[in-house]
């Protein structure tokens, strides 16, 4: 059977509607939202007036750069309850902070309506990799205010399946009961996916054999496609990646069916923008912007435009799964990191996607920045594997133009390519140092 | 076919030194080396007597290095004889990558070359009266 013929929906309505018909639901919602921001929200009223913006000049979708931006610092700013809709005493049923590590946490309150929004988004995720009621589903996300563990579980709620509720930690009993229980799902971090793969191992089990697993939805922190490969190897499943913050809801804002190509947003309860983060300005689709929100059914948290600080992408085109929701690409960074060369807005993990389809060289990598004669100038340091032949210069000189060739045509700018030995890149232990900028600015 | 042992190198002061520093501290010999330089690497092209543990040395010290099959003729020390062989090449439609020369004895010279198709080498180094070398010879 083909991935099509198989292919299972969690509510097919929404997941396959036609852009007009969700562009409409999108306008109708976005309406309603502002004007529970305007009338609720005094942090709201008083930005969309100093902007002359009323609710009712939000007519559709393409109104929604007349709305104003709001920030994490905005969260701060308002702890703890100061940007709720309703009295956190009315009908407010849970609360989630996300661990400020600077400054004041962020609270977000959720409704029940939010709350069974939340699982749905989630629940879709669990029918993207193929699950439903008859599923058992592993949850190895920590509980508690971090938004993992519990949302993975409204959303095993919401799928009718069987919740094994296991929290982070204990990781041989995690194991021992994925093999007595046969778990057919597992929600977590993906360090934490291959920690518990590792662990099984060690214990003498060769999970991608004895376990009955199939699937794993992992997210809340960056992870990369040799790290998916190695979890798929491992644990006998297929990887995919889940997104969300716990500002907008928690995790399953977007995430990959099984094409794992790109995650799919929950586009009837957010708006994604991806914005220039200079001007502020959209950027057309394919290209990298920041990651902005506005959520359109929260009833207790709702935000406007609310800017992640995060870097992806719109990816063009249908998605082979059936679904019509837009997809973005899986976050490749922060605004923090962007750079400007020769006016273009470029970002480090860029570099990174244009080397990756590359075999002959590994993934560290250095970019160099100067300036020669007021133009900025780039040259991008890679390694070759050790598997790659460059006894014969030729090859080497081949390589540095398809790179350099594939740069051009994805940044628009030219980049010198330099072949180096490995001691000269700074391995990618944590928070590698990447750009190295010598212009004097 | 004997084995030679190619190192990448960016160009910057002392690697080739610190390169052969690491191979003699490995007790290895060399025989031969030559270096193809460009603006920012070099490429060192060695013949050594222990090629294994010149690449788990070199490897272990963090060196791209690759152990190479090339081809090797021994040819008279006399003016005429590469060209000769050279020519012979040529007209089979034959192509070099490299070549590099070293003296053997008062006698002779040894060839040195990558190319990339070699059938059909022995026939034209026979035909000329020249000696196709092995690992052993040199
Ligand atoms: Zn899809």
């Amino acid at each position: 059977m083909t991935a099509k013929e198989q292919e299972r929906y969690y509510q097919q309505e929404i997941e396959t509607m036609s852009p007009e018909a969700l562009f409409a639901l999108q306008s109708e919602r976005l309406l309603a939202s502002v004007t529970n921001c305007y009338a609720n929200i005094p942090f709201y009223k008083r930005s969309m007036d100093a902007m002359g913006v009323k609710p009712g000049d939000i007519g559709s979708v393409e109104d929604l750069g007349k709305l104003p931006f709001t920030t994490k610092q905005d969260l701060r700013n308002a702890y703890p309850f100061g940007l709720f809709a309703i009295d956190v005493r009315d009908r407010v049923q849970r609360l989630h902070a996300s661990s400020g590590t600077t400054g004041n946490a962020t609270v977000c309150g959720y409704t029940q309506q939010d709350i069974n929004n939340w699982g749905d988004c989630f629940a879709r995720t669990i029918a993207q990799v193929g699950g439903g009621s008859e599923s058992i589903i592993q949850i190895a996300y920590g509980y508690g205010l971090f938004t993992g563990g519990l949302g993975a579980h409204e959303g095993g709620i919401r799928s009718g399946a069987t919740i094994l509720p296991m929290g982070s930690g204990n990781t041989r009993r995690q194991v021992q009961m994925m093999n007595d229980f046969g778990s057919d799902i597992l929600a977590c971090t993906p360090s934490y996916a291959l920690l518990i793969a590792d662990t099984a191992i060690e214990m003498g089990y060769d999970p991608a054999k004895d376990f009955k697993l199939s699937a794993a939805i992992l997210g809340a922190e960056p992870w990369s496609q040799g790290m998916r490969e190695e979890i798929e190897d491992k644990l006998g499943v297929m990887a995919v990646d889940i997104y969300g913050l716990s500002e907008v809801m928690g995790p399953g804002v977007s995430c990959e069916c099984r094409a794992q190509n790109g995650l799919h947003v929950a586009e009837d309860h957010f708006i994604i923008e991806i914005l220039d983060p200079e001007t502020l300005k959209p950027v057309p689709d394919g290209e990298f912007g920041e990651v902005v929100f506005t959520t359109l059914t929260k009833e207790c948290s709702p935000l406007l435009r609310y800017q992640t600080r995060d870097i992806s992408r719109i990816l063009p085109g249908e998605c082979s799964c059936g679904r019509t929701l837009r997809r973005m690409d899986r976050i490749s960074g922060r605004t923090d990191d962007m750079l400007i060369i020769r006016g273009v807005n470029v970002f480090p993990s860029q570099f990174q996607q244009a080397i990756a389809d590359f075999i002959e060289v590994t993934n560290h990598y250095e970019i160099i920045l100067t300036k020669k004669d007021q133009l900025d100038m780039v040259e991008l340091r890679v390694e070759t594997v050790p598997d790659f032949d460059f006894d014969e210069i030729r090859r080497i000189e081949s390589l540095q133009q398809r790179i350099a060739a594939e740069l051009k045509s994805s940044l628009q700018i030219s980049v010198k390519v330099s072949i180096v030995e490995p001691k000269s890149l700074v391995r990618s232990t944590g928070k590698a140092k990447r750009v190295i900028d010598e212009r004097q600015l | 076919m004997p084995t030679q042992v190619t190192v990448f190198l960016e160009n910057e002061q002392g690697r080739l030194a610190a390169m052969c520093r690491t191979l003699a501290d490995a007790n290895v010999n060399m025989s031969a080396l030559t270096v193809a330089d460009t603006a920012s690497y070099g490429v060192a092209r060695l013949l050594v007597d222990k090629p294994g543990d010149a690449l788990a040395a070199l490897a272990e010290a963090g060196y791209r290095v690759r152990l190479v099959d090339v081809s090797a003729v021994e040819i008279p020390n006399v003016p005429g004889s590469l060209a000769l062989l050279l020519e012979a090449f040529d007209k089979a439609g034959l192509n070099l990558e490299y070549a590099y020369c070293f003296e053997s004895g008062k006698e002779g010279v040894v060839v040195v070359f990558r190319a990339e198709n070699i059938e059909g080498i022995a026939d034209i180094v026979e035909s000329l009266g020249y000696r196709l070398l092995k690992s052993a010879d040199l």
